[in-house]
């Protein structure tokens, strides 16, 4: 099994969601979608202050194989981007809970409905 | 249940990520196709190519029969064998059924090689055709194939075969030589030298050993993709079609109109396209904006119409993304590419779009 953080939260769409301590959460895609994915080489992320429903195309990430839409976990406003990871697509599968984040959201709402990493793991587990 | 070449249980040693092409299971990469294409480009890397399918033409009238079902003239192999020649092999319409490597070997003997993809309609196709010339296609299932390419390529292949390679070392760009039961062509679909190298498949897992032994690091299907579009070289099913002719898909030069006394399938539409004139072509794109640029997407040229990218990745050498494109004709040095309702901005260039190793944009 691929590496879960079980502080994370999870949505069915591989996105992870991490609760932070002013309020903000970070978004990222998880090590198994990375892996998926192969070698990123373009991500594109969401303006700042757009508002976010719910499973909203947000993003983009695209490897040398394929292009795969980010879906937003979670309700929210676009708070901060992480433009490193514009720069720098690599960092998406090299540190996908850490530098590789994409986005964060402020005034969050519906984090009850994610998933925990065991839960997680059983969506992905063939 | 998908097919297996002889090296699957190589592969799944090696750790690769397989997936289903053309109906074989086939290695995507061994963890980064990035890596596996530079290593192409700066030292030696090999690739298991058995899924294409090595067809043998025996009958003294082998020839004939090319001369009548390819674009290209098998006549200019004549009295050199080893020798290869690049063809599309055309239905009625002019559209292409397959493109195709064809050895001369001997007066009564050629040696195809065809996609994975066609293999079927292929053999269906030139059976079809070979009981009028009295023609055996046998198709060679007892055989795999090892692309081995890079600038490494030739040297670590030599040290390999050991005494073998002598002959090897005088070998001209695209023709082959017998080494024993070994066919070795120095040919590839990289942009890189090298040689494709067909082995009994009882032996192709020993030969992929002493490859990997000297140095030369498996690469997968992906970075075989964006090695040939960084080529320039087309891809069947995507850059030419049965719906499209090679005179509009980059492909002229494989068609051989001299002799004017030469009848092959596809001939007569060929000539009239060329009488009224080709409304499209085949073009290079490189990206200017930032993304990613993927087949089927929307090419719009100001003040001349619009077309269609036909392949679109990101290129590891350039470090930018490249597409080939389908566009009316006309001078243009830039357009722009619709990808996601957005329109960025490519540059019109002429491909290839790397040559020995170097980026040209």
């Amino acid at each position: 099994m691929s590496n879960l953080p079980q502080e994370l939260k999870y949505s069915k769409s591989h996105e992870w969601v991490r609760e932070e301590a002013d309020g903000t959460v970070t978004i990222g895609i998880t090590d198994h979608a990375q892996g998926l994915l192969g070698d990123m080489v373009f991500v594109e992320l969401p303006e700042l202050d757009r508002e976010l429903g719910v499973e909203e195309e947000c993003a983009v990430v695209e490897s040398v194989k394929a292009a795969s839409d980010v879906y937003s976990p979670v309700a929210g406003s676009v708070a901060e981007v992480n433009s490193a990871v514009e720069d720098s697509p690599e960092l998406v599968n090299q540190d996908p809970y850490g530098d590789g984040w994409l986005f964060k959201l402020k005034d969050v709402s519906g984090m009850e409905d994610l998933l925990d990493a065991d839960a997680y793991a059983a969506t992905v587990e063939e | 249940m998908p097919k297996q070449t002889a090296l699957y249980a190589t592969h799944v040693a090696e750790g690769a990520k397989l997936v289903d092409f053309a109906g074989w299971e086939m290695p995507i990469h061994y963890g980064s196709q990035l890596e596996e294409h530079h290593v192409v480009r700066r030292a030696a890397g090999m690739f298991d190519v058995s899924h294409m399918c090595v067809v043998d033409l025996h009958g003294i009238r082998s020839r004939d029969m090319l001369r009548f079902m390819m674009a290209n003239d098998v006549a200019k192999l004549d009295g050199q064998p080893g020798k290869a020649l690049y063809s599309c092999m055309l239905n009625e319409r002019g559209g292409v059924i397959d493109d195709l490597i064809i050895y001369y070997m001997d007066t009564s003997w050629y040696r195809l090689v065809v996609n994975a993809g066609t293999r079927n309609k292929d053999l269906a196709w030139l059976a079809k055709h070979a009981g009028s010339f009295d023609v055996e296609v046998i198709e060679r299932d007892d055989l795999a194939m090892i692309a081995v390419q890079g600038p490494g390529a030739r040297d670590k292949v030599h040290a390999v075969l050991g005494d073998g390679a002598a002959k090897l070392r005088g070998l001209v760009r695209f023709s082959a030589a017998e080494l024993g039961e070994l066919f070795v062509a120095r040919t590839g679909y990289t942009g890189e030298d090298g040689y494709e190298i067909v082995v009994p498949a009882e032996q192709v897992e020993d030969l992929w050993h002493k490859l990997r032994e000297a140095g030369v690091a498996p690469c997968g299907l992906g970075a075989r993709d964006t090695l040939r579009l960084e080529a320039g070289m087309n891809l069947y099913g995507q850059d030419m079609t049965e719906d499209t002719s090679p005179l509009i898909s980059g492909l002229a030069w494989t068609v051989a109109l001299q002799p004017e006394g030469r009848k092959f399938i596809g001939r007569e539409v060929l000539e009239a396209e060329r009488e009224q004139g080709v409304s499209q072509k085949l073009v290079a794109l490189v990206l200017e904006d930032k993304g990613v640029l993927r087949a089927h997407q929307k090419v719009i040229i100001e003040g001349i119409g619009e077309g269609e990218t036909t392949s679109g990745s990101f290129s590891p050498t350039l470090g930018k993304s490249i597409a080939l494109a389908r566009v009316p004709v006309g001078d243009a040095e830039q357009c722009h590419v619709e990808i996601r309702n957005r329109q960025l901005a490519a540059k019109i260039v002429k491909a290839p779009f790397v040559k020995n190793g170097e980026a040209l944009y």
